[in-house]
């Protein structure tokens, strides 16, 4: 009697173990994922969204999720997007991914979340609340190797334009420090004047347009994506001679760099962060419902372009689109191993 | 014979409309989402609705006199920041701050009385100023609610989910207060009749600047329910709350003139109006679409208005 029961119980103790090994292998397939967005207008969010939509339809047909909806709020109000939190818990997502419209004024929703036991990543535009995970991208370090870049290319050192992003964007804050340090480190260079290009052509092209005349005679012009190619238009409308002017691997940027390339030789750089980073989020929120322990705070590394790797670039990059890579299961595993 | 009456006349249609609105459209939510159709669920769905109530209560008391405040989006953002800040560092700091928005606001209606001044400009004109100053005492986003506010809003009644009764309590006292004293009458006559209320002895000029105060109180208590419910502030918080505050007050029966409102159709108005966009994100309409039938749903309920004005122009 007592050797049956201790069998009985060793039985069901494997048959436990092997169901926990299948669950935790296959545990995914029910579970919904969202995606949270709060803003869609310009090329880098179309591209974010267009790589999400891919890749969880990929992930649905394949059956490693249910589902892989992707929200965007009708406008960029934190306030909409909080209540558009509140409607995915309702909904009974399983994860959220959320890019959020602002750092803080989420938090409340966001715990909300975590209290209903849903797993939460921000990426991009990450919200602050302890309980989610972040996916954030060194903006800071992206202003640093510019300037790090043009200290390589120019020993004698010399007068720099900035062109930053939108007043008070934490995004513009950040990138901007980083210049800062950038120069710091370099003391050979001097940051002339700086113009705010709003990371679109047309606003920059005018705004360097404008602070030109009162200019030096500037070596290099550090970016913040979305505003070299109207920086360059605006050099050449004024007769100067083309400074080093760092790229945000936009479609028209990369064209004119091949065109000047071709043309005279011209070198430079080209950075900014793939918008596929929404499919890192995707994955990294399967992880996480698959059981795997994932640190709460990831950097995500940024595109870099260099001279030698423009030709792919430019092949790799939809026209009207930016340079994009998107992640797929096995490579946010090799990322994910490689932060462990 | 009366009752039945009753039911047919424009005055109870009237009076009925926000209240069938909001129904019909939470009647589709629990068809779409039977999940809302819990503690949990109305909890979720309406608590974002309160501040919003509260802005739209703030919106009334100026539109009462005629009036429209286009500040007070940015206003209850400059709330929510102090009360992520001041009111959480040094609460003396804080209460003063908050004290002197209710006296910047009371002679803001002041100036518009004794100048006269169209009160869209001089509110678009402060709508800069909130915003100026919330930028500077709050930089970048932050800073974190009061724990006391945190509990306040957070607090889990049994039974009843906290946001409806509170949305109850708000929309009773008001409408007592205003449709049911004669200190609430006096304030809508200032809209309804200014020159009868002179004639009569009394100083517009100050039921002016008690109308404009109150706006303040509950713009300030907007900013802080919703500082509470978000954890911490932003300096663009809020801004969507001007658009969303009038539309609340006119969905929930009130007009821009003549001193015609009603509390407790502005809250339903308020909680209509965030039910609304639920509903639309519930049923997948893309976003390009949505802010489109958010507009429809106006334009509907405004046409059932006139409707009930043209049945009471016939009588």
């Amino acid at each position: 009697m007592r050797i049956c029961q201790s069998i009985l119980l060793a039985t069901t103790a494997l048959a436990l173990t092997v169901a926990g090994i299948q669950v935790s292998a296959a545990d995914t397939s029910d579970k919904r994922i969202a995606l949270s967005n709060n803003y869609a207008g310009n090329s880098w969010r179309q591209a974010m969204l267009k790589s999400w939509g891919k890749n969880a339809e990929q992930a649905v047909n394949d059956g490693v999720v249910a589902a892989g909806d992707a929200f965007t709020t009708a406008e960029n109000q934190p306030t909409e997007q909080a209540a558009q939190i509140q409607n995915l818990i309702l909904q009974g997502y399983d994860a959220i991914v959320i890019n959020a419209a602002s750092p803080t004024a989420l938090n409340g929703a966001v715990k909300e979340a975590c209290d209903a036991g849903i797993v939460v990543v921000s990426f991009d535009g990450v919200v602050t609340e302890p309980c989610a995970w972040r996916i954030a991208v060194d903006f800071k370090k992206m202003g640093e190797i510019q300037v790090d870049y043009l200290s390589g290319r120019l020993a004698d050192g010399g007068e720099l334009l900035e062109i930053r992003g939108l007043a008070g964007v934490f995004v513009d804050d950040e990138i901007h420090s980083g210049i800062e340090a950038g120069v710091a480190n370099h003391e050979k260079f001097n940051i002339a004047g700086s113009v705010h290009g709003e990371w679109t052509q047309t606003v920059a092209q005018k705004a360097v347009a404008g602070i030109l005349p009162s200019m030096p005679e500037i070596v290099g012009v550090v970016t913040q994506g979305g505003d070299g190619y109207g920086a360059a238009q605006a050099f050449a409308a004024a007769g100067r001679p083309t400074p080093i002017i760092i790229m945000g691997n936009r479609h028209d940027e990369l064209t004119w760099w091949k065109e000047q390339k071709d043309a005279n030789g011209y070198e430079t750089m080209s950075v900014s962060i793939a918008p596929g980073v929404s499919t890192l989020a995707f994955w990294v929120a399967q992880q996480i419902l698959d059981g795997q322990d994932v640190p709460k705070e990831l950097i995500v590394p940024f595109l870099q372009i260099d001279q030698a790797d423009l030709e792919e670039g430019l092949a790799n990059t939809e026209p009207g689109g930016v340079s994009n890579v998107e992640y797929s299961l096995d490579d946010a595993k090799a990322y994910l191993a490689s932060v462990q | 014979m009366t009752g039945l009456r009753f039911f047919a006349s424009p005055r109870f249609w009237r009076g009925a409309l926000p209240a069938l609105s909001l129904t019909f459209v939470l009647l589709g939510v629990f068809w779409l989402q039977p999940r809302a159709m819990s503690y949990f669920g109305l909890n979720l769905l309406f608590n974002l609705a309160i501040p919003i109530a509260l802005a739209t209560i703030a919106q009334m008391f100026v539109i009462a006199v005629n009036d429209l405040d286009l500040s007070i989006g940015s206003f209850v953002s400059l709330v929510a920041c102090i009360g992520a800040t001041w009111l959480q560092e040094t609460p003396l700091l804080g209460i003063a701050a908050l004290l002197g928005c209710i006296a910047v606001y009371a002679c803001l209606g002041a100036l518009i009385y004794i100048r006269q001044l169209p009160s869209i400009v001089v509110t678009l004109g402060m709508s800069f100023v909130w915003s100026g100053c919330a930028v500077l005492l709050l930089p970048t986003p932050g800073g974190s609610a009061p724990d006391w506010i945190r509990t306040l809003v957070t607090y889990k009644p049994p039974y009843v989910p906290m946001p409806l009764i509170a949305a109850a309590a708000l929309a009773l006292i008001v409408h007592f207060a205003l449709m049911r004293t004669s200190w609430g009458v006096l304030m809508r006559g200032v809209g309804g009749n200014e020159k009868a209320i002179t004639r009569a002895g009394w100083s517009v000029l100050k039921l002016k600047m008690t109308m404009y105060a109150l706006t303040a109180v509950f713009g300030i208590l907007a900013g802080l329910t919703l500082v509470g419910l978000a954890t911490s502030a932003d300096a663009n918080i809020a801004l969507r709350y001007t658009l969303l505050s009038i539309a609340g007050v006119i969905l929930g029966g009130g007009e821009f003139v003549g001193g015609r409102i009603s509390p407790i159709g502005a809250v339903l108005g308020a909680m209509t109006l965030t039910l609304t966009a639920s509903f639309l994100s519930f049923l997948r309409i893309s976003p390009d679409w949505q802010i489109g039938a958010q507009g429809a749903v106006l334009i509907i309920v405004l046409a059932l208005r006139a409707v009930v004005n043209r049945m009471e122009a016939r009588r």
